[in-house]
């Protein structure tokens, strides 16, 4: 196990590091000039020329990859052009709002999904199964920014039921312990704050989380099928066990296996879709942040921030594959 | 595929669902034990919330350009001159009066009496010099535009640099704690209204020599710059939550007015859109930059939407090194072909007022004697055929996702002008552009472009800020090279005093309404809303807001 652990980690090395020269190009590969975007409509040939200097914009580029690999490889992260701060910082400021949102949406998909799934196998071919295969059909279909319009219309403007901005109410004087302002509100008892922060949660959960929703309906469903045909589960049947143990102990245990590994892969997924979903919010996570540095051609925050999100998705994959292995003897992780 | 055990995943996902569903009852139920906890609005007449639309760059303003930067250290700092209310023009705030020398060079500033810092230094001449000698001594590594701007174009260098030759200031003198005299090296007629820029404030410099590292790598981002910004001014920095908000307290020691509410809190929320629903759902009192879409529908949910008086000026440039563009009658006859009142009414907010030339009517220098081009599509038509340009195909570039406080809403600006030009029989080509950067860079970055929309809002009541930077040098924007413009309007930089500049840029103005690099449209009008509760506050040209007299609720 050990030995697996190492040499997955000693993979990423050269993953990031092909990452890197990938990312290199395509951010290099966006019009636009960096020197430009920062000075607006205040720059002149001559700031441009200073600004471009001082970041280094004129070196050659195998030069500047250098430069960035190397700020990768010692940990001493470039600074953002716009802001000035280190983009570690600003990552790190800005990474629990976008965890707590993921974890919201997967939340609301897996507490939905999965009963919604599991309730249209049993009623196949039945009314139900139908709306809820069209459910899904749609959720997979509606874009992230429409949903999340729509919904902000109808709960917040229309009916006034739900906040639309923000991760808190500003007004609220919340102790920040582990930048997580749900648990920090229940760890400091401070249990407005907690609620009014999942209040925030709800509707950007909702948004984003719809499309893992339907995939997982869909995963479940299929799967619950599956095993509702096996061998076993007409044994159990006609060993005369109750409907309701057969459907615990043997069909829905064994149908999650694919719904878990799909829970896994969209929890990395909804890295991206915080992209949208946070700026539609005004949702102040990694995502929006993302959103702005790609207007302001910010190379630093750009360079930084996707390689940050890859780590901790290839990290990510390390612990499912190592938990696999952990929970389920017959998968061998080596 | 590795699989996962079913007994595991149940359990993770009963745990989450367990804490989800613990901490909505334990919210539900749950008072809170904190002193000065309030939610959704409670305290509200005690806390203003305003909404900008991006986070700060940085707490210390001499290193800022940006309007949201400034936003903020307008609460912090004071500068020796501020605005009087409602207009772009000087008036006393820490300088209680001042005098010119004749040769424009030497200007004393009576300090007002009794005013501290918020961390308890005094503000006297030695202060006021020891900012002044700050800006001048600026290391290298500051001396970058992305840095020092408004010092380097305005001061045009530095100490040391390859621009020390060029600096215009020489020495502040402290002899009486209650004057200090700052000498220049050259006249700057501008130099009083420059003053009430930002990032000339005043700032402690106690606290600067404890917490500021000038010399650092980024001077924007150290303790003071991020956590002890002070000055002198109704507000003092509690916290910036960076990604969050930054949070203002009352100075109680200030000594002007002392601010109706104990706190006040900054929020950033890049989209109009965006910031016209947290108005209206109650989530902030108020916010900038109010979309023209929104603005009906603020009225109708009973916010206040208030406007700017405009000190700015959006105009249709035409590039010179495109053809026809070059001709005169060319010019002529697109100005004659444009129906401004059309334009305001179908694509600019209400009150906004039609342009006669390239400054608004309070800058000095503003004269009604400029030759104007009055809609008369018969002479537009009569222009080109003696051109022989009818039927010419012109480019036409405007912006997209984008919403300037002097544009906004550039699609509908372009679509009546193009319907305007194509009346007269010219063939129009359109490009659109994404504004940042590939429309500036198309713009003000190459010759790759034709007629185009852009404006400019003035950092201060200065000419040379408003025709300096259009005409002062050759540029790709416009493509042509007067080197009589150029002159005439370095010549009226270096005049040592507004009087004698008034004539010039009189001049100026006649000078560049006949040669008409392009047609000034409008000045449009900027807006601000604000919830129902929100009294106090006064909307500044220049953005010089202060919100001491704000009240909510």
């Amino acid at each position: 196990m050990l030995r697996f652990v190492v040499r997955r980690l000693a993979l990423m090395v050269p993953l990031l590091v092909g990452l890197s020269l990938l990312l290199f190009i395509w951010v290099r590969a966006l019009p636009g000039d960096p020197a430009r975007a920062l000075l607006g409509q205040r720059a002149t040939e001559r700031s441009i020329a200073q600004v471009t200097e001082s970041y280094g914009f004129d070196r050659p580029l195998i030069e500047q990859y250098g430069i960035y690999l190397r700020s990768l490889l010692t940990g001493d992260f470039l600074d953002s052009i716009r802001t000035g701060q280190p983009v570690l910082d600003s990552f790190v400021s800005r990474f629990p709002a976008t965890v707590e949102l993921a974890i919201a949406a997967l939340l609301f998909a897996v507490v939905l999904g999965i009963p919604l799934g599991y309730v249209a196998a049993r009623n196949q071919g039945r009314w139900l199964d139908t709306t809820v295969v069209s459910g899904s059909l749609l959720g997979v279909a509606t874009p992230v920014f429409f949903l999340a319009i729509l919904l902000k219309v109808v709960f917040a403007d229309t009916l006034g039921w739900l906040p639309t901005s923000l991760r808190q109410d500003p007004r609220i004087d919340a102790t920040d312990v582990t930048g997580f302002a749900v648990l920090d509100g229940l760890l400091t008892r401070e249990f407005d704050a907690a609620w009014d922060a999942l209040a925030h949660l709800v509707l950007p959960g909702i948004a984003l989380g719809t499309i893992p929703l339907a995939i997982i309906v869909r995963i479940t469903r299929a799967s619950v099928a599956e095993v509702m045909n096996e061998d076993y589960v007409r044994t159990a049947e006609s060993k005369g066990l109750a409907s309701r143990v057969v459907s615990r102990r043997h069909v829905l245990r064994n149908a999650m296996l694919p719904v878990a590994t799909t829970i896994g892969l969209q929890a990395g997924l909804l890295f991206s879709g915080a992209v949208l979903t946070e700026t539609v919010f005004a949702f102040n996570g990694v995502g929006s942040y993302l959103f702005t540095a790609i207007g302001q051609r910010d190379y630093p925050v750009l360079q930084g921030y996707i390689i940050f999100i890859a780590i901790i998705y290839s990290l990510i994959n390390l612990l499912v594959d190592v938990l696999y292995g952990v929970i389920d003897p017959r998968v061998r992780v080596s | 595929m590795p699989h996962s055990s079913p007994r595991r995943t149940r359990r993770r996902s009963v745990a989450g669902v367990g804490l989800a569903a613990a901490a909505l009852v334990l919210a539900g139920c749950a008072q809170s034990d904190r002193d000065g906890g309030g939610g959704g609005g409670a305290e509200g007449s005690d806390t203003f919330v305003f909404a900008g639309s991006a986070e700060p760059v940085t707490l210390d303003p001499f290193f800022a350009s940006d309007g949201e930067s400034f936003r903020i250290s307008r609460q912090i700092f004071e500068g020796l001159v501020g605005t009087e209310p409602g207009t772009a023009d000087p008036a006393p705030l820490l300088a209680e009066k001042w005098t010119t020398s004749e040769d424009g060079l030497t200007y004393t500033f009576d300090l007002r009496d009794g005013v501290k810092f918020s961390d308890g230094t005094d503000f006297d001449s030695t202060a006021v010099c020891a900012n002044f000698d700050r800006w001048y001594n600026m290391p290298a590594s500051a001396q970058t535009a992305d840095l020092t701007y408004y010092y380097g174009t305005l001061f045009r260098g530095f100490k040391t640099g390859e621009t020390a030759g060029d600096a215009i200031y020489d020495s502040c003198s402290a002899d009486d704690p209650a004057t200090a005299v700052i000498t220049l090296k050259s006249p700057f007629a501008g130099f009083i209204s420059a003053m009430s820029l930002p990032a000339f404030a005043m700032q402690s410099p106690s606290a600067l020599d404890e917490f500021q590292d000038d010399a650092a790598e980024n001077p924007r981002n150290t303790d003071y710059s991020t956590a002890h910004p002070t000055g002198t001014g109704p507000f003092v920095l509690d916290a910036w939550n960076r990604g969050e908000n930054v949070t203002l307290a009352r100075n109680d020691d200030y000594w002007g007015e002392k601010a109706k509410v104990a706190r006040a809190i900054v929020v950033d929320i890049a989209e109009p859109r965006e910031r016209a629903d947290a108005l209206v759902n109650g989530q902030i009192d108020g916010f900038d930059l109010v979309g023209p879409a929104d603005v009906d529908r603020l009225g109708e949910e009973g916010m206040q939407v208030e406007n700017r008086d405009p000190f700015n000026v959006l105009y249709l440039g035409f590039n010179q090194a495109q053809k026809p563009l070059d001709d005169i009658r060319v010019r002529q006859a697109i100005a004659h072909a444009l129906n401004i009142p059309e334009i305001i009414s179908n694509s600019l907010p209400e009150g906004s007022q039609p342009a006669k030339e390239f400054i608004p009517d309070s800058v000095n220098g503003y004269t009604d004697d400029v030759t104007t081009y009055d809609y008369d599509p018969d002479q537009a038509r009569q222009l080109l055929q003696e051109a022989g340009a009818e039927g010419a195909t012109i480019e036409f570039n405007y912006p997209t996702d984008v919403s300037r406080p002097y544009m906004p809403s550039p699609g509908d600006t372009f679509n009546i002008i193009r319907t305007q030009l194509e009346a007269v029989g010219l063939k129009i080509t359109p490009v659109a552009d994404q504004w940042d950067p590939d429309y500036l860079e198309k713009i003000q970055g190459s010759a790759d472009h034709g007629i185009h929309l852009l404006g400019w809002t003035g950092d201060y009541n200065d000419t040379d800020n408003f025709l300096g930077v259009f005409f002062g040098t050759r540029q790709d924007e416009w493509g042509f090279n007067n080197q009589q413009l150029f002159s005439d309007l370095r010549a009226a930089r270096e005049v040592p005093t507004l009087d004698e500049q008034t004539p010039l840029y009189e001049d100026i103005n006649r000078e560049v309404m006949d040669f008409l690099p392009g047609v000034p449209l409008a000045h449009p009008v900027p807006s601000l809303a604000f919830g129902p509760d929100v009294e106090g506050y006064s909307p500044s040209p220049v953005q010089d807001e202060v919100w001491n007299e704000v009240t909510v609720g």
